[in-house]
């Protein structure tokens, strides 16, 4: 199941600003397990499960819908698109990828420049600029512009790839995975008990600094928010010290922007319920939705869950499936874990 | 043809305002608009707040009051002002200019003997005042003391050039629109806001205690119509700008579509503005409290925080009627 | 000695308990309200007369230090800066890891090894370790865990002309003054805030004042001093000796005018040492607290620390004192319906 809903949702477009169709997709999943469906001024979408408490503690799910991307810029002389980023893009990925425009139709375009072969050799040596790239659309300008208008954004066009195992590979997973931790989580709800009012919301605009989770937040006012994001896994030419293994379970945060006793209780049940688990070193800021959260209102005590990911902010970023899954199981006992519980004094310092 | 009021233009963009200092703008915008507003007040950082009533939604309509300027930061033997900047300020731009302070001490800007241009930086400038000992300076000038740039504001045809354009004229904008806004079924609360230019500081308060239901912000863009410049369809003449994106903020779509609606059904100029650097009020307003869905209008600026900034007549005239337009919607 | 115990103690952004212990036991006794908020912050309220204003009062309770990111196969510890650290301050020094206080020090290659261009260069944080003297990952495992804390091992001294050497004199000094200031009686309410994690982005202050919310606030604080040979006065920002610093502008915040002018004038009248904070980059709580809902003003007042965030940090006692009494009379010259806000 989570592996159509991952396809889903990473086939979906939803450059930052731009969720709504990607909500569709997250509503659509989320609903059978849920009571209540709520999207708020921003365009963050809560699936509300209520709790059995009288007066349910509420705890907040964060996990962001919105994907790095393009933007047009400008429609040149000859109908080609030039371009800007919305969130971290790395230039160098971008040459030769398919992308689609979204304007008044989706259109078809590809990212070209300038040919090498008309290069001088020390320019070859440089990476080409996002600024001297375009996309063609293969139509002259009058064409373009009866579809195409300045601000439209733009994302790139990808199939998830299932690669060996449970591992796949696409644009969007940072932080879709996120998204389906989140309905794993609500799944394995369904079949619990639990007090605590659980509001698992895709948030927006994270990309560009958390914009969505902010107004979430105190709008919500939670007692615990936990954010899902990606975090960087191994590969070759990165230090151990940095990164987490594929595959051997989420990363659970630690440091000043997580409160210690979720993190405690976190691996409490990740130990008591053979969850696998990993750490994550993260001292300062952790530039997550977890962050924003934090210092909503009076505070809010936060945790902060990473699934492994390989490449990020690229079109083929890499996750292992099972990650997600251990992520989605390990959210619900901890959530079910708080019954009965006076939070004020589990999370007194 | 104009229908501009100079004389109002004049005394906005001429008035001293850094960040931080804007009690003297601040009175002569209260003084210009205390027969329009159905209330008037002022908030714990000095933000102008007119309200005028109504039975709709809650706008909140922002400009900033406040300008780039220096503090000094040091005087010396000779009586030579050290400063530190407000604001995005250029040494380039700086350079050789006038400032004035708030009781009309002028001075102009110098630099140390430098090998490289390029090595030139604030902290190798200096303000000189006319003075010969550092006596005579502190009689005019303290440490902590802030200074604008100077130079008078010239209308001539299609162009205003200026100081202080960002954002006097958007402050500019705001005034007309509260004078010429007549059958308003929203309540619209009008906001001079400080301290814009030093990270929008004045707007969050405003926003926080306003709790509006949509945030419209006022401000100045860039422009990609100078020879070579930066690729940016937005051109000086072409009518105002609606905001797409800057890195304060990417404009609610529901907000942008409303935005051009107006602008198309009622034949205003206006052009799209996707903002590469840089950032304006909506950016706090939009993420205040459980969220503002907001946008931004923008008047096309040439050379943007120096102390001759351009914009066009024709511009302002069209961002003045899509703001009244939007706002009676 | 109060400011020794501040000093000696270890918290760094997110992990301020222990200071937060001291601060508890020293305070309770002359405040009639504590809460503990969900990020850590204490806020102790002292109440005031009817009528009379609610002043905020802040000091952070955080100091910059490492974390302990992994354990290498040899034992010895890699880490992380939590807060901001010139890196070239790092090497050679002794260290406390983790809530044993395990001593450590951060070695580096000797000098009759380098390539001459390697003295020339800095060392960065990711090539520099912690050895605390164990044979092996298992034995530093015992020990030590991944994300422990690390703080520097620097003992409080007095020295020279009523100088204090010590770590996190930024702010622990200001949190020792807040102490001060709450055993005397006022007729404003007090409501004392030891924040958490100001040093990696003002994030205690955030959520006390939106908690505490207010009329004004003064921020407590350790300053930038850099009057030392060699630098333009222009760029002192504040000189030793010679009383509190009082801001005027920092990077987070444009401070009202005449509330720093009100605290001067006091102090200059009443014989108090005090100076105006010059015009430069930094920031403190105050940058937080004055956009806290519909805005708060602030001022911020600041013993000045020469060598700031380093293990041996130096101030003078005259200042710190200084800042109290300034501070002190300032709430004492507050009037009834004085400050207060609609």
């Amino acid at each position: 199941m989570v592996r159509e809903l991952l396809k889903e949702l990473v086939e979906t477009h939803g450059l930052t600003g731009y969720e709504s169709e990607t909500a569709k997709i997250v509503e659509k999943y989320f609903r059978p397990y849920s009571d209540e469906i709520k999207l708020d001024k921003m365009g963050s979408l809560s699936a509300i499960k209520k709790g059995k408490s009288q007066n349910p503690n509420r705890i907040m799910l964060a996990a962001h819908m919105d994907e790095i991307g393009l933007m047009v810029k400008k429609i040149d002389e000859k109908g080609f698109i030039q371009f800007t980023n919305v969130g971290g893009v790395d230039q160098r990925t971008l040459l030769t990828q398919e992308v689609i425009i979204h304007g008044k139709e989706d259109l078809f375009g590809v990212i070209g420049s300038k040919p090498p072969h008309i290069l001088e050799a020390s320019e070859r040596k440089k990476s080409v600029k996002m600024e001297d790239m375009l996309i063609d659309v293969g139509l002259s300008k009058e064409e373009a512009e009866k579809y195409i208008s300045l601000g439209d954004p733009i994302t790139i066009r990808r199939k998830m790839l299932n690669l060996q195992d449970d591992m796949v590979a696409g644009k969007a997973l940072d932080d879709r995975a996120g998204v389906a931790v989140m309905y794993e989580c609500l799944r394995e709800l369904s079949n619990m008990n639990h007090d605590c009012d659980v509001y698992a919301v895709a948030t927006v605009q994270e990309e560009v600094g958390y914009r969505g989770a902010i107004p979430a937040a105190f709008n919500i006012s939670p007692d615990i928010g936990i954010a899902i994001d990606v975090g960087f896994a191994s590969t070759p030419e990165l230090s151990k010290d940095d990164t987490a293994d594929l595959g051997k379970g989420p990363a659970i945060g630690f440091g000043a922007n997580i409160h210690p006793k979720v993190y405690d209780r976190l691996i409490k049940i990740a130990k008591e319920y053979n969850i696998p688990w990993q750490q994550d070193i993260c001292p300062g800021a952790t530039g997550t939705d977890a962050w924003g959260m934090q210092v909503t209102r009076c505070g809010v005590a936060t945790g902060l869950l990473s699934i492994p990911l390989r490449y990020m902010h690229t079109s083929v970023e890499t996750v292992d499936i099972n990650d997600i899954k251990n992520a989605g199981k390990l959210l619900a006992y901890f959530i079910v874990s708080l019954n009965g519980e006076d939070l004020e004094g589990m999370l007194c310092y | 043809m104009s229908k501009i009021n100079n004389d109002l233009l004049k005394k906005l963009l001429e008035t001293f305002g850094p960040s931080g200092n804007e009690e003297t703008i601040r009175e002569i915008i209260r003084e210009e608009i205390k027969d329009y507003a159905d209330e008037i007040k002022v908030d714990a950082l000095g933000n102008l707040i007119a309200i005028k009533k109504g039975q709709g939604k809650k706008i909140m309509v922002a400009g900033h009051m406040d300008e780039i300027g220096i503090m000094v930061s040091n005087i010396d033997e000779n009586g030579f002002l050290r400063f530190t900047n407000i604001g995005g300020v250029s040494p380039f731009t700086a350079l050789y200019q006038r400032v004035m302070f708030v009781d009309g001490t002028l001075g102009v800007v110098g630099m140390e003997k430098l090998d490289e241009m390029k090595d030139l930086a604030l902290s190798k400038m200096f303000i000189d005042i006319g003075v010969y000992s550092k006596e005579e300076a502190m009689k005019k000038v303290n440490v902590g003391d802030v200074a604008c740039f100077y130079t008078p504001f010239v209308q001539n045809g299609d162009y205003i050039m200026s100081k202080a354009l960002d954002d006097r004229i958007g402050c500019y904008v705001a005034i007309e629109a509260l004078k010429a806004l007549k059958d308003c079924a929203n309540e619209v609360y009008f906001v001079f806001t400080v301290q814009e230019e030093v990270g929008l500081r004045g707007a969050r308060t405003a926003a926080y205690g306003v709790d509006p239901d949509m945030g419209i912000a006022i401000d100045v863009t860039t422009t990609g119509d100078t020879p070579k410049c930066k690729t940016m369809d937005v051109k000086m003449g072409n009518g105002a700008a609606i905001k797409v994106k800057d890195s304060s903020i990417l404009t609610h779509p529901e907000v942008k579509k409303l935005m051009v609606e107006v602008a198309k059904e009622n034949n205003i100029p206006y052009q799209l503005e996707i903002l590469e650097a840089g950032g304006t009020d909506s950016g706090a307003i939009h993420i205040t409290r459980s969220g503002v869905p907001s946008g931004v209008i923008s008047i096309p600026c040439r050379y943007v925080h120096s102390p001759s900034e351009m914009v066009s007549v024709k511009d302002v005239e069209s961002a003045i009627e899509l703001l009244c337009k939007i706002l009676q919607k | 000695m109060l400011l020794k115990k501040l000093t000696e103690a270890c918290g760094m952004p997110g992990g301020e308990g222990e200071i937060r212990e001291i601060i508890l036991a020293e305070i309770k006794d002359y405040v009639d309200d504590i809460k503990i908020d969900r990020l850590g912050n204490i806020i102790a309220t002292k109440n005031g007369k009817p009528g009379f204003a609610k002043i905020m009062i802040a000091a952070h309770m955080d100091e910059v230090g490492l974390m302990v990111k992994s354990i290498d196969d040899g034992g010895f510890i890699k880490f992380a800066q939590a807060g901001g650290l010139d890196e070239r301050i790092l090497v050679s020094k002794p260290v406390l890891v983790g809530k044993n206080k395990i001593p450590g020090v951060i070695g580096a290659k000797a000098i009759h090894l380098q390539e001459p261009e390697e003295r020339e260069t800095p060392l960065k944080t990711k090539q520099l370790y912690i050895d605390i003297g164990a044979k092996s990952k298992e034995d530093t495992e015992k020990l030590v865990k991944r994300g422990d804390y690390v703080a520097f091992d620097s003992e409080y001294v007095e020295f020279g002309n009523n100088l204090v050497k010590a770590k996190a004199l930024d702010d622990r000094a200001g949190c020792a003054n807040i102490i001060e200031i709450l055993k005397h009686e006022y007729d404003v309410t007090i409501v004392a805030a030891f924040t958490v994690q100001e040093e990696i982005g003002l994030r205690g202050a955030t959520v006390a004042a939106y908690n505490i919310n207010p009329d004004i606030a003064i921020v407590l604080e350790g300053t930038l001093c850099s009057d030392v040979t060699n630098v333009p006065e222009a760029s002192f920002i504040t000189k030793l000796g010679e009383g509190p610093a009082l801001s005027l502008m920092d990077s987070r915040t444009l401070f009202p005018k005449n509330l720093a002018k009100r605290i001067y004038d006091l102090a200059e009248k009443n014989g108090v040492k005090i100076q105006y904070r010059l015009p430069s980059a930094g920031g403190n709580d105050a940058g937080a607290i004055h956009t806290t809902r519909e805005g708060i003003p602030c001022a911020a007042i600041s013993v000045p620390c020469r060598y700031i965030h380093s293990a041996s940090s130096v101030m003078s006692k005259d200042d710190f004192e200084g800042c109290k009494k300034a501070v002190k009379l300032f709430l004492e010259d507050i009037k009834e319906g004085e400050y207060i806000h609609e």
